[in-house]
């Protein structure tokens, strides 16, 4: 069998590549040329071959095969299925764009040499696409470790700043507790056949009370990767941390892959998930997605305001993830189908959108130097092609028609409308106001999403020196134009895709979402309800009005326009420092959603000669929980210490103990 | 889908676009009179547009190719938002393009544009009203949204002119739950087009504005389109509240073009009535603290839930 027949040795190609291009970077550490010119736009180009051999693989049939790699006598199970084929897509093409980026984007300077750096991320990239293909536990930890390592070391890329290394220190710790959990997890469901490959788990017969211990100790495991409630604070932390490309990759691919584990698990390996396990997810979901759109407003650096945004989007997806499970729980499959196209369209929108707003940070951080929202502004006029491309991402995450946000949250407002079959009574009356919480968090998304980008790129500039500020390089345009495209592909075919996904969403639930045949572009989701969405034709109308008004108004009334300075109500001495601030801007939600925060103000008296206002808004899980824990953990770190005494007697004593101890508990 | 589905179609728009001044003539009227006032034409707004487009544009030099676009956005999503609405006939062609989910989404896509076309030009008061308008509308629209809701789990759509055939066509239309979407509904409808008790649209008076602090640097075409489109918002919003709470009288099922000239002066009555209610409702209370405007949207949110939750429990 050649290579090119298989989709699986056709992904497993692309994968060495890219191993094969990482350890290129180390030929010669300190060339940029080679990083640059060369390996990543080759790997863009493996990125847009997977995606390729992924759009293909996904209609196939499933492939399985043996790795005779690693330890002797423990080959790795690989197989390419639906669900595989759904998430290498999504790695392949987000990752295509990222990429290009990124080989305009790495500049020499301090933290990691380019070639490191380049091996890195690409064992990044090849860990995540194995672990979407591996098929026994075995490959799937080391894959899950190697992605959590590697990208450990991509955050810390510029690890002589002290906060750095503690964003990583604190990155590195719950993505092992998150292992630690899936490793159990996996460890329950091999059911005591004490066979650790995939098929093993799939026809193991667990009790309710060991398949419900499995599915939550993946919900841990995979939920603190994703940064799920209250395992999420590494976030906020590690995506600003990171280089740009990284922060992208880590936020638009990463978070994804914890999804595909969850899914996985749930769907695949335990195969019957009892419908009250829905619940977790949905009520963890809910309340992430409120509570990251809440503090997103809040924020002040622009990229931690787009991690805040992350958290949001990963409750959404577990909001839709935890409807599945009920739906299909409850022997309502056709509406699991829906409620799972929803979560796995998001997760594809979200890595497209997500990506391109990071890398838009990534130019607006080279250009300025600044990732404080506070001291930068106007970048529309010395940044357009940036500022443009921004405003894609930033309409499709605030989930405006006609743009890809939108649809996937139309789907999940659907299934969430009619999800009042569900058999238990009580369920069946709250979950419909799970759709309020929905619709509020995505309203909320786009007050933070205007405040992003009017802070950032509209107004006048509140520095001088952004006056310097200059557009993004070549590569680097291509790389956001790329992300833009698929915004914007993504939100006007939904057809296409849904049927694609539909591949997906029968091999695990047995459903596809109805799809009109051809090239129609009218998604009608459920056969018995009146119900549909054509985004092309909701954009053409839009365009035609917008274009008879455009005429009509330039034709009849030929009227010059004159360029004077802002009015302001006739306040002539305006200056950049009137604007609203990224504080101010987002006071109205810290006032509304005060219980939220723990919220520390400095306010300057009527006397003060040189005033300052100083807000600090912070966390209160981080307080409650994570702070008191970190005590805890000293403390007995701090008792546990008297044992290190320091003399090599008192060593021998404790290992006569042992020994002493073992006989007596050996006889 | 044949030549009279096409024919409402085009009928509704044009009628949306030619009434909508109309309508906000007819509330001032209304205030007018109510407030001891002499009444200013009920053609007033005509005019006032026809006076802005004969004149020469003024643009601050702050402002960027978004500044001068967004009135085109915000006045294409009003006039496509009005296709959706089924004011006359409820068989549109437009319909199965876009649901009342999208609609929500085209309302919500003319207050981002509005609000970023505010900031763009840097000044104070436009960064002010861009702040306050996001806030009003993050509240407004998933109330609005909970209203669609429980009108589409009653008719099993979310479809808008579906959802008023089938209710126009039921032999009960009385609904425990309509009654709370329908308060929720109308203080929606005060907050979003910028009319007392949340925002005042006849004042300038700069720290309480907020749809006018958003409009301050426009001038001549460019505010009348916005003037017309927010015109337009007022009337689409007074359409959405006849289709889903008195559906009677339009035109329904594959009716021909005798029922849809009866559903006109029905349309005509229907908004005469709501817009002396409206005026009522903005004479007898009075304006809020701008802080005081989320209490007033989270209850209208509250409200709609509570709705959503009735419908729920009565099934009804």
């Amino acid at each position: 069998m050649t290579v090119l027949e298989s989709h699986l040795s056709a992904v497993l190609v692309v994968l060495a590549l890219w191993l094969a291009i990482g350890f290129c970077g180390l030929l010669r550490q300190g060339s940029l040329r080679l990083v640059a010119r060369v390996l990543f736009p080759t790997s863009a180009l493996c990125g847009v071959a997977l995606a390729a051999v992924a759009a293909a693989s996904i209609a196939a049939p499933a492939e399985t095969g043996l790795l005779v790699v690693g330890l002797p006598d423990l080959p790795m199970h690989v197989r390419l299925d639906a669900l595989s084929s759904a998430f290498l897509f999504l790695l392949g093409a987000s990752s295509a764009g990222i990429s290009i980026f990124a080989a305009g984007y790495f500049r020499k300077g301090q933290g990691t040499a380019p070639g490191l750096l380049c091996l890195q991320y690409h064992l990044f990239l090849a860990a995540m696409g194995f672990l979407l293909v591996a098929d026994d536990a075995y490959g799937f930890m080391v894959a899950w470790e190697t992605m959590a390592l590697s990208s450990y070391f991509l955050v810390t890329a510029q690890h002589g700043l002290p906060e750095i290394r503690r964003a990583g220190f604190l990155y590195v710790m719950i993505a092992h507790v998150g292992a630690l959990a899936v490793l159990l997890s996996f460890g329950v469901m091999q059911g005591g056949s004490w066979q650790f490959t995939f098929d093993a788990m799939r026809s193991a017969e667990l009790t309710p009370g060991w398949a419900t211990a499995a599915f939550g100790l993946a919900l841990v495991g995979f939920g603190a990767k994703a940064g799920l409630l209250p395992l999420h604070v590494w976030l906020p932390e590690a995506h600003p941390a990171a280089p740009s490309p990284v922060s992208a990759l880590m936020s638009g691919v990463m978070l994804k892959i914890a999804v595909y584990g969850v899914l996985r698990v749930t769907f695949d390996l335990l195969g019957d998930p009892l419908w009250w396990w829905g619940l977790i997810p949905v009520g963890l979901g809910l309340a992430t997605a409120l509570f990251g759109v809440v503090f997103a407003a809040a924020q002040t650096d622009m990229k931690r305001l787009l991690a805040y945004s992350s958290i949001e989007n990963i409750g959404i997806l577990f909001t839709g993830l935890g409807l599945a499970i009920v739906f299909y729980g409850a022997d309502m499959r056709p509406l699991a189908a829906l409620a799972l196209t929803a979560v796995l369209y998001h997760a594809l929108n979200h890595a497209f959108m997500k990506s391109l707003l990071f890398l838009g940070t990534g130019a607006v951080l080279h250009a300025t130097g600044e990732r404080n929202l506070g001291r930068l502004g106007g970048l529309i006029h010395r940044m357009p092609w940036v500022a443009w491309l921004t405003l894609v991402g930033v309409l499709a995450i605030a989930g405006l028609p006609p743009l890809n946000g939108f649809v996937s949250e139309w789907l999940l407002l659907q299934s969430f409308l009619f999800a009042q079959e569900v058999p238990h009574t009580f369920v069946n009356m709250l979950l419909p106001l799970g759709a309020p919480v929905v619709a509020l968090a995505a309203a909320l998304a786009g007050y933070v999403m205007v405040k992003f980008y009017g802070v950032i790129f509209l107004g006048q500039p509140r520095e001088p020196s952004l006056a310097k500020a200059h557009d993004a390089s070549r590569l680097e345009k291509l790389g956001l134009v790329w992300l833009a495209a698929g915004c914007v592909l993504l939100g006007l075919l939904p057809v296409q895709v849904v049927r694609a996904l539909g591949n997906v969403t029968s091999q695990l639930t047995g459903h596809a979402v109805p799809t009109a045949q051809g090239w129609s572009s009218l998604l009608a989701p459920l056969p018995d309800r009146e119900v549909s969405y054509a985004p092309l034709v909701l954009l053409l109308v839009i365009v035609a009005v917008v274009a008879i008004t455009f005429l009509t108004v330039r034709l009849a009334y030929r009227r010059a326009v004159r360029r004077v300075p802002p009015w302001d109500c006739g306040f002539v001495r305006l200056d950049a420092r009137m604007q609203d601030t990224a504080e101010g801007f987002g006071q109205p939600i810290r006032h509304i959603f005060q219980s939220f925060f723990h919220m520390e103000r400095q306010l300057p008296s009527p006397f003060d000669a040189a005033p300052r206002y100083r807000v600090t808004v912070s966390d209160r899980i981080w307080r409650a929980f994570y702070a008191p824990l970190g005590g805890i953990v000293q403390r007995v770190a701090d008792s546990v210490a008297w044992l290190q005494q320091g003399r090599i007697s008192t060593y021998l004593l404790y290992s006569f103990i042992t020994l002493v101890l073992l006989l007596a508990v050996g006889l | 889908m044949n030549a009279t589905t096409w024919a409402t179609q085009i009928l509704e728009v044009l009628a949306a676009l030619a009434a909508a001044p109309l309508f906000l003539g007819w509330v001032n009227m209304c205030r007018a009179w109510l407030q001891n006032r002499r009444a200013p034409s009920l053609l007033l707004p005509y005019h006032g547009l026809r006076k802005l487009f004969n004149k020469d544009a003024v643009i601050a030099e702050t402002a960027s190719p978004l500044f001068r676009a967004a009135p085109y956005v915000v006045f294409g999503s009003m006039v496509a938002a009005a296709a959706i609405i089924p004011s006359m006939g409820t068989r549109l062609p437009f319909t199965s393009a876009a649901d009342a989910i999208a609609l929500v989404g085209l309302f919500a896509v003319a207050r981002v544009f509005l609000s970023l076309a505010a900031m763009d030009t840097g000044t104070a008061f436009g960064t002010m009203g861009a702040r306050r308008e996001m806030m009003v509308g993050f509240l407004a629209e998933p109330a609005l949204l909970m209203v669609i809701f429980v009108a589409s789990l009653i008719s099993a759509t979310t479809a808008l002119p579906l959802i008023a055939e089938r209710l126009a066509t039921q032999a009960i239309g009385l609904y425990p739950s309509l009654a709370f979407t329908a308060v929720a509904f109308t203080m929606v409808l005060l907050a979003e087009n910028a009319r007392i008790p949340v925002d005042n649209p006849a004042t300038h008076l700069e720290l309480t504005m907020i749809h006018e602090a958003l409009l301050l640097e426009y001038s001549a075409r460019h505010l009348a389109l916005m003037e017309w489109a927010s015109a337009l918002k007022l009337f689409n919003y007074a359409c959405i509240g006849f289709a889903l709470f008195v559906p009677w009288g339009v035109a329904t099922g594959e009716a021909g073009p005798p029922a849809l000239l009866m559903s006109m002066p029905v349309l005509a009555g229907k908004l005469a009535v709501a817009g002396a209610w409206l005026a009522v409702i903005e004479t007898i209370s009075a304006k809020l603290r701008v802080f005081r405007a989320p209490e007033f949207l989270a209850t209208a949110f509250l409200l709609a839930v509570l709705g959503l939750l009735v419908h729920l429990l009565l099934g009804a």
